[in-house]
């Protein structure tokens, strides 16, 4: 059995890197989406509403499947890896974070576009300014996809494994223990994983309030 | 006292009901028996993943009376469930822990219900040449001297505990990078130790009915490796004691361990269980 904070580390990272990569593709395709005006779009933002709902476990097995030794990618040796397992939160948390960005951007005040456009703003100026009023909902996005990738458990079982001392995670390890009639340990994780929600929660209420607020005036 | 029960319902469904009740009869049984409420059966994921309990099963629920829910679990946790009285029967494989089991008072009857054995399995090409030792405990020594990959289950189960018994046999201290433990049931490990050439030990059954695997048998005979499986009624006010018993008499019935020795045989060529009980 891993030592706690060998688990702890161990999500953390995974869930990390997976977000970091995830904001990279993520922002970028939810700001596309919240002001491009062409065809597409919305098939696309359609995709996108789904893969925010599509169970983690799904994900789980697509990727496994590439990632088996039979699988058209096995030769890479991914499966029961840690970045094995990061590629599938990577298409975890994208979704979401391209969502909650789509969603926030659109909340900005419609006519701030146009304004930023009359003042000359260039294309690169004026999306680095919408994010920057929207950052609150940015973050959000980040969190929220965080959120879901670390709390997550049936793609890290199918791609990770649970492998003691290499993949195995918080909440791998909360399914095991409850297997084995041990709570101690899990209740730990449990505990790790309710504060966490309840952190990244507490911020989306506060981006609501604040479109909200938007909405009002 | 038990058998005037059903009598008597038989003979009220026989005056109320017999339109009702044809069709999924059993054959033998010509009415519903009396319900008796639910009963939980805590057994091993090895017993799930074989498929044997999904063919004994309905036959024991028409038979009974009582509604079983199967809890797939490892040993340990199997026993944990017995000790806190969320089990009302257990079908385990662990007999060092069933013995204190019942040792501290917790279950009302133990009997042999049935064995199959565990094997050892790698990839086909054999690195650690296991295929030449003498018994499982050499095997294991090889392995280690090669650091070859060996997946354990590491959950507290039954065969998790045999393992750990065969590696004390072969006077080995598994650790280091080349042994990991996956934590979870054996269909699983096999897939993972199979995707990772690694070796393994799993019960037959499991082995046979898991699909899709390259792993081999290599290793195969021997006491070492038997695998028996024992039932447990819990003791206890809390339990469903009626139904506890029906089961554990009913799965070593003459009847019941016929069909046990008959699994396996159409789809894989040999039995998967040899039953054990007695009379």
């Amino acid at each position: 059995m891993d030592a706690i904070h060998e688990v702890l580390g161990r999500s953390a990272l995974v869930s990390l890197t997976a977000t970091a990569i995830a904001l990279l593709l993520g922002v970028p395709l939810g700001t596309w989406l919240a002001l491009s005006r062409l065809r597409g779009r919305r098939l696309m933002a359609t995709f996108v509403n789904t893969g925010m709902a599509v169970p983690t476990v799904v994900i789980g097995l697509i990727v496994a499947l590439f990632l088996w030794r039979s699988g058209p990618l096995g030769e890479l040796e991914l499966i029961y890896t840690l970045r094995g397992m990061i590629i599938a939160q990577i298409l975890i948390a994208t979704p979401l974070i391209a969502g909650i960005t789509m969603a926030g951007l659109q909340a900005l005040p419609p006519d701030l576009a146009d304004q930023l456009r009359a003042l000359g703003a260039g294309r690169a100026q004026l999306i680095v300014r919408l994010w920057l009023e929207a950052r609150v909902p940015l973050l959000a996005a980040a969190m929220a996809g965080f959120g879901h990738a670390i709390s997550e458990v049936g793609a890290a079982t199918i791609v990770g494994g649970n492998i003691h001392g290499q993949t195995q995670v918080m909440t791998t390890s909360i399914v095991e223990q409850v297997g084995r009639g041990e709570f101690g340990e899990a209740l730990i994780y449990a505990g790790v994983l309710l504060a966490l929600a309840f952190t990244i929660n507490a911020l989306l209420t506060s981006v609501q309030q604040r479109a909200a607020s938007w909405a009002r005036s | 006292m038990r058998f005037r029960f059903p009598l008597a319902a038989l003979i009220a469904i026989a005056a109320v009901g017999l339109p009702a009740c044809g069709g999924d009869d059993d054959g033998g049984g010509t009415s519903s028996p009396p319900d008796r409420g639910r009963m939980l059966l805590a057994t091993t994921t090895s017993t799930r993943d074989s498929g044997l309990l999904d063919e004994l099963l309905p036959r024991f629920e028409r038979q009974s009376g009582c509604s079983v829910k199967t809890l797939a679990v490892g040993s340990g946790e199997a026993m944990e469930l017995g000790e806190r009285r969320d089990a009302d029967v257990l079908l385990v494989h662990s007999p060092e822990d069933e013995e204190a089991f019942m040792a501290e008072g917790h279950g009302a009857s133990r009997k042999a219900v049935m064995h199959n054995d565990f094997v050892l399995l790698g990839p086909p090409d054999d690195p650690a040449r296991i295929r030449q030792a003498a018994d499982a405990p050499d095997a294991l020594t090889r392995i280690s001297e090669q650091e070859e990959p060996f997946a354990s289950r590491g959950d507290d189960s039954g065969t998790h505990s045999k393992e750990l018994s065969l590696w004390e046999a072969a006077d080995v201290e598994p650790s280091g990078s080349w042994y990991f433990e996956t934590g979870q049931g054996m269909g699983e490990t096999l897939t993972i130790a199979d995707q990772r050439q690694a070796y393994t030990l799993s019960d037959r059954g499991t082995f046979l009915a898991t699909e899709n695997l390259d792993s081999e048998l290599l290793v195969e005979g021997g006491e070492d490796l038997l695998n028996p499986y024992h039932v447990i009624a819990v003791a206890g006010d809390e339990v469903n004691r009626e139904c506890a018993r029906a089961f554990s008499t009913w799965i070593t019935s003459p009847g019941t361990q016929r069909a046990i020795g008959r699994f396996g045989v159409a789809e894989y060529g040999e039995p998967l269980f040899v039953p054990d009980a007695e009379g």
